[in-house]
């Protein structure tokens, strides 16, 4: 399987996405730069944390403004997997490739640690290696991670199953129903703050993370090789 | 050629933790009637001479790029520059 890293000015996530899916993985990753048009040859979009354009304006509005976007909407109305992860979330949001906007932390700080998610759902192309209900650990690092929507999309989200991961716990942003991540209608999006890449080797203190390239990977094959 | 005042605030319906943070401040240091702040943006457009209606462009932009409607609004003033 063929992933893509989308690379912004200003993404800094972009090295760990790549060595997630090279190293721990063992599947093909290219940089895509964000000035390319087109995303032919890939099976997987990756669009990684960081800040992209410096966060300017709002987190993640001007790389929606970014050329390869336009291929990115192409690729996932293609019912091809992407995964957003804290700016790249922000971007798809933004994008409106998923509902609902991210906005700032509620106590206004920077956070960075590891906190546990549960797994809402595990029937998903992101999940499907994970348990229902299962508590896992992975590192946020974020000033803007707040998930917000209207209480007609909340309730949207809720009816078809599409929050993926919620904070368990304790929810450190004031996200609303301690979303912390969300895939799309199709289920071939998804959007999270915490960071899975962050989490991909013991060695890193955790590799919770591991299970969810996995499960993408898994489900390409069960659908793209015969055997 | 038009300025373009644009002023973003965040819905009513969004929390503010910026504003928040300043009433409590101002209520810390003796502004005890201050009941609320809100927190937003103001922007200054320039705009050169064009054939077409300034005030669609200015929607358009406002709508496409320079804010989020799912949690902003926006209200501007055109004037002559």
């Amino acid at each position: 399987m063929k992933f893509a890293v989308l690379v912004f000015p200003g993404s800094n996530c972009d090295v760990d996405m790549y060595h997630a899916i090279k190293d721990e993985l063992g599947e093909e990753v290219e940089y895509v730069w964000h000035t390319e048009s087109s995303l032919e040859g890939f099976d997987g979009a990756l669009v990684p944390g960081g800040f992209s354009y410096g966060d300017y304006l709002r987190c993640g509005a001007m790389a929606n403004q970014s050329n390869v976007m336009k291929a990115l909407k192409d690729f996932a109305a293609a019912g091809k997997p992407v995964l957003g992860v804290c700016n790249g979330f922000q971007i798809l949001t933004e994008a409106n490739l998923l509902p609902g906007a991210l906005i700032r932390n509620k106590n206004l700080k920077f956070m960075c640690r590891t906190v546990q998610l549960k797994v809402e759902n595990n029937d998903t192309l992101f999940t499907n290696q994970y348990e229902a209900g299962e508590v896992i650990n992975i590192p946020i690092a974020h000033g803007e991670g707040n998930y917000y929507c209207d209480e007609e999309t909340l309730a949207e989200l809720k009816a078809n199953n599409q929050i993926a991961f919620t904070y368990e716990g304790e929810n450190p942003n004031g996200s609303l129903a301690d979303i912390a991540g969300i895939i799309n209608k199709e289920g071939n999006v998804l959007g999270m703050m915490p960071h899975p890449e962050r989490a991909a080797n013991e060695i890193v203190g955790g590799a919770d993370g591991v299970k969810l390239f996995k499960s993408i990977v898994k489900q390409w094959r069960e659908q793209h090789v015969n055997n | 050629m038009k300025k373009v005042k644009i002023y973003v605030t965040l819905k009513e319906s969004i929390l503010d933790p910026q504003g928040s943070a300043v009433q409590g401040s101002l209520e810390k240091i003796g502004y005890g009637e201050v009941k609320d702040v809100r927190i937003g943006k103001y922007l200054e457009v320039e705009i050169g001479d064009t054939a077409r209606d300034v005030d669609a462009i200015v929607k358009e932009m406002c709508e496409k790029v320079l804010t989020n409607t799912v949690i902003e609004k926006y209200r501007y003033e055109i004037e002559e520059a």
